[in-house]
């Protein structure tokens, strides 16, 4: 970990680029590929589902985290750890509910739509969409099914990017039959 | 910054979609292969832009957005701003595909192309013994048959890529065993 967040070096930063660049020209081939934004979101979120479920290997097997006790921990693994990770930026969790099953990632800068800007005909695409895939994935995969969205958008005229995260269920293990 | 994760996944899914999506009936091939071609070429065109407002080895700062444009297409403006600036930087043809071996491939790949070989008549082999993006598939000849799905994007990258520095070219890949590859780039005369 300590020699990986050493290494912030030009191409490093040139990386993220890549990766924001490559992202736009998805979304742009997903924009030609389907008539309206509604199944652009849905593709983006499957295609970030996708990503979750295999990028959460990765993020377990280096960042040495166990299972979280609480919705509470989770936020913070979430907010600390992965997106400081693989997008460089720490959002900030706020807005818990009182049941303490939901919150809300605010995005101080989002990686992704660096030198991005939304035509007025595209005002129903969530152009980060991904993102949510990406958590409901990951989090899936250990066991926790969550409710993600955007729920403010500073490419649609928010003063803030926020992802709203609403916790389901416990996803039971399924041992097979007769097993204890 | 960003770590090299959600990119390798971001393409892998990117490729998946072309693949497995059937919109407009498209089953061809070599039509999903243009499509990967075209998106790296447009995301080449986007980093060297980038690259000078980074002031990356002696390029100029200037300023660029990215739009999304009224057809969905998201294309650079400001382009060009300092473009003639910036070639005449490098010498010569050779002097650019070096720059490509070297600071490019760093930057994206975070190696060095391993060899570079020139007829010295616009056409130029890069050889890359250890391709990140085939590096995680095989080491060997299994999913040989993928292997130009996993290479199109990059193809369209270099091609992008040289665009922007005033290089019009066709970029080829070949395979014979991963992770090791070949990018053939000729160049077009104007």
């Amino acid at each position: 970990m300590s020699r990986q967040s050493n290494r912030t070096t030009d191409s490093k930063k040139m990386n993220s680029e890549l990766f924001t660049l490559t992202y736009g020209a998805l979304v742009t081939q997903l924009c030609k590929d389907y008539e309206n934004d509604e199944e652009v979101n849905k593709q983006l979120d499957k295609m970030g589902y996708n990503i979750g479920v295999r990028l959460i290997e990765d993020f377990l097997a280096r960042s040495n985290i166990g299972r979280c006790q609480d919705f509470r921990e989770t936020a913070d693994v979430i907010a600390k750890i992965a997106f400081k990770m693989y997008l460089g930026t720490t959002p900030s969790v706020t807005n818990w509910s009182p049941a303490g099953d939901e919150f809300s990632l605010i995005l101080e800068n989002n990686p992704l739509v660096d030198f991005v800007e939304l035509p007025d005909n595209h005002s129903t695409l969530i152009y980060s969409n991904l993102l949510c895939g990406v958590l409901r994935g990951a989090l899936e995969m250990v066991q926790m099914a969550v409710d993600v969205r955007f729920a403010q958008d500073t490419l649609r005229g928010d003063n803030v990017t926020e992802i709203r995260m609403k916790f389901i269920k416990r996803i039971e293990e399924n041992l097979p039959a007769g097993d204890e | 910054m960003a770590d090299e994760a959600p990119f390798q996944f971001l393409h892998n899914e990117v490729i998946q979609y072309i693949y497995k999506s059937s919109v407009n009936g498209e089953t061809e091939n070599g039509r999903k292969i243009t499509k990967l071609e075209n998106m790296g070429f447009r995301v080449g065109q986007g980093l060297i832009e980038r690259c000078r407002i980074y002031g990356l080895d002696g390029f100029q700062v200037s300023n660029h957005s990215l739009t999304v444009q009224t057809d969905g297409a998201i294309s650079s403006v400001g382009h060009g701003h300092g473009l003639t600036k910036d070639t005449v930087r490098f010498k010569d043809e050779l002097d650019i595909m070096k720059f490509i071996c070297k600071d490019f491939w760093t930057c994206v790949f975070k190696k060095q192309i391993d060899n570079l070989r020139t007829n010295h008549q616009g056409i130029y082999v890069l050889q890359d013994n250890k391709f990140r993006l085939l590096n995680q598939l095989s080491a060997g000849k299994q999913y040989l048959e993928h292997a130009p799905e996993y290479l199109a994007f990059t193809c369209g990258l270099v091609r992008g890529a040289l665009s922007s520095l005033g290089v019009k070219s066709i970029v080829t890949a070949e395979v014979s065993i991963m992770p090791a590859c070949k990018f053939q780039v000729m160049i077009q005369k104007i």
